[in-house]
């Protein structure tokens, strides 16, 4: 791991009418590591992700992604980060392969290329005699699995994921939870929010969020000391009380 | 930037554009029941108000009351029975079988020849015939009564013509441009807004919404391709399927309902393309304002459908409406676009007669794009 920033972010906060979802948040993600964003539901972790990825404009503050200012260059943004949100995001009337080549075309892949990491990606997913199946007749894990490869087609500098496991039962996790290791080692940073306190312990470093600020950030084991908690869950816990916003 | 990488910048966005196409085509063809609505439709509207919906009438069943029974009563009689709007259901003989004959309902119209009705022609140049019409059905019984006045206003002028009697002829019917009053004439271009309402200003709006509701927009919009490609993208199918709609229409109202084109072809497709952009720029308006499938679908059919039907003026003619209906229905491109369809197809008017009316439809679509590319690039701030 270097200690280049691929995301740096300082003060930005995204307001909405006289509510604050974001409050003044910073920090900074290094390039190939695995950055938690931890929060209650409604502590801003989803709308701090949109701003990142262009899905919403921030009130004010600076940010970084990838090398570039995310007020003047959001296209050039665009091209070097993958997306996965937390709704399922493939088209369930497509065939699997339809939806690979559809999203690899977006991305601007040559054909070569897309048939190139169909075959790839269907191999890995143990997807190969299923090509030309409908998404919508897919298990729920496959179509996590599924959903975060095609994230992945362009070869992303970030992947972010928007609470990739919800719903998913342990076994699947697991897998998953392997797919994102394996992207890590090749370089591609990931930036993931979750509920999960054993997901928690998985990423390199975590930041929880508490009514739209960023209340501890550390790798696991440093949040663990400073807080005098055996596990995640008892970190999030203390900090999550102090809550004064309601979840929704 | 060097011209080279211009060009391969250029094609790398027509490659986008034309996955997002491909993708829109695969949505369409595994919706099978939705393909089938959409093609199948236009053929049973065209079909239904064409034969079943007609105001025209065949083969009404009248009956006849000849008080007098000369050879002039006879050969009106003859040319009654001769057309082929009328069966000569049954010779009534008295007042009261003719009260019974309606009341049984045999019969939709009576034509009553007072007595000595020759004679009283020949020598006053004057002569009464009474035409009694059943009024249950007033659309039925007006078109009827006319009809018969028409056949025996033209037997006047026959007997005229040889004879040179002076006959007073009191009144003159004519039928402009739909001298058999056929029903259908007017609603092809009436069905044809429909359709064309239904087809793109429902389903695009539907589709965007769709994308909006399954999370998939999010992601299109985090990916590097530009929201108007999208929006482009997604009118595309819907554009191709609806001159499939107006070709059919067309063509199934010119050989199946013998409604002729007498205006310019080329003109007419023109003007319904036009159309077509507008609804496919009202669809996308909605879909902006819109958040689910199902108030797309509400506003397109009480915002879009229910206007064009009722105040487009294909069913209900948009004189005879109260000044403020008057005033609003200048706002429903439907209404243009019947008119200019009429005009062209039916009166066979050129361009030089519909120009406002197809400036003032260019307007609108320009309006409602403008306004909904506007309203969709701030919704994704």
């Amino acid at each position: 791991m270097t200690t280049d920033k691929v995301i740096s972010v300082r003060d930005l906060t995204k307001q909405f009418g006289a509510f604050t979802a974001v409050d003044h948040i910073t920090f900074d993600v290094l390039k190939g590591e695995i950055f938690g964003f931890l929060g209650a539901n409604g502590a801003g972790k989803t709308t701090a992700m949109r701003m990142l990825c262009g899905l919403s404009f921030p009130t004010s503050g600076q940010a970084t992604v990838a090398g570039f200012d995310l007020f003047r260059d959001p296209e050039k943004i665009k091209k070097r980060i993958g997306y996965m949100s937390q709704k399922f995001s493939l088209y369930e009337d497509l065939q699997i392969r339809e939806n690979i080549r559809f999203y690899g075309g977006i991305y601007g892949l040559t054909d070569q290329q897309i048939k190139t990491k169909m075959e790839f990606l269907l191999h890995q997913l143990k997807l190969e005699d299923k090509a030309t199946t409908l998404v919508r007749s897919l298990p729920l894990g496959w179509k996590q699995k599924l959903s975060f490869s095609v994230a992945m087609l362009h070869e992303p500098q970030i992947i972010f994921l928007d609470e990739p496991t919800g719903g998913v039962d342990p076994i699947t996790r697991r897998e998953f939870w392997n797919l994102i290791y394996q992207a890590a080692a090749n370089g591609t940073t990931v930036f993931v929010t979750t509920h999960y306190m054993d997901e928690a312990e998985y990423c390199n470093r975590v930041s929880i969020m508490v009514d739209g600020r960023i209340d501890a950030l550390g790798s696991p084991d440093e949040l663990k000391k400073k807080f005098n908690a055996t596990d995640m869950g008892q970190v999030f816990l203390q900090l999550a009380r102090k809550a004064v916003r309601s979840a929704d | 930037m060097p011209p080279v990488q211009q060009k391969t910048r250029q094609q790398t966005k027509m490659k986008q554009f034309i996955y997002f196409i491909r993708k829109e085509f695969f949505h369409l063809w595994r919706d099978k029941r939705t393909l089938f609505i959409l093609f199948g439709m236009p053929l049973m509207q065209i079909l239904i108000f064409g034969f079943a919906l007609t105001n025209e009438v065949k083969n009404a069943k009248i009956g006849i009351l000849d008080n007098s029974k000369d050879e002039m009563t006879t050969e009106i009689i003859n040319e009654l029975e001769a057309s082929r709007y009328f069966d000569i259901e049954e010779n009534i003989h008295s007042n009261a079988d003719l009260e019974k004959a309606f009341q049984s309902g045999r019969i939709k119209m009576a034509v009553v020849f007072p007595d000595r009705f020759q004679d009283e022609l020949m020598h006053t140049n004057k002569a009464p015939i009474q035409l009694i019409g059943d009024a249950t059905d007033p659309n039925v019984a007006n078109t009827l009564i006319n009809y018969a006045s028409a056949i025996i206003l033209d037997y006047q002028e026959h007997m005229k013509g040889f004879q040179q009697y002076p006959y007073t002829i009191n009144s003159e019917v004519r039928m402009l441009y739909n001298p058999q009053m056929k029903g259908s004439y007017n609603f092809v271009p009436g069905v044809m807004a429909m359709v064309l309402m239904l087809v793109c200003a429902m389903m695009t709006s539907i589709s965007i919404v769709r994308e909006k509701e399954m999370g998939t927009m999010e992601v299109i919009l985090v990916s590097p391709i530009v929201p108007i490609r999208v929006v482009i993208a997604k009118m595309v199918p819907y554009f191709l399927l609806s001159s499939v709609n107006i070709a059919s229409i067309l063509l199934l109202s010119v050989f199946v309902l013998e409604v002729p084109i007498q205006g310019n072809l080329v003109l007419l497709v023109s003007e319904c393309l036009l159309f077509t952009v507008t609804v496919l720029a009202l669809g996308l308006l909605i879909s902006s304002v819109a958040g689910s499938q199902q108030v797309a679908m509400l506003i397109s059919l009480m915002g879009l459908f229910l206007p064009t039907v009722m105040l487009s003026g294909f069913m209900f003619p948009v004189e005879n409406m109260p000044i403020p209906l008057q005033v609003i229905s200048n706002i429903v491109p439907a209404k243009w676009f019947y008119y200019i369809v009429k005009n062209i197809m039916i009166k066979g008017l050129g361009f030089t007669y519909v120009w406002k009316e197809t400036l003032i439809l260019l307007g609108m679509t320009v309006f409602f794009m403008v306004v909904s590319v506007k309203r969709f690039k701030t919704r994704l701030e």
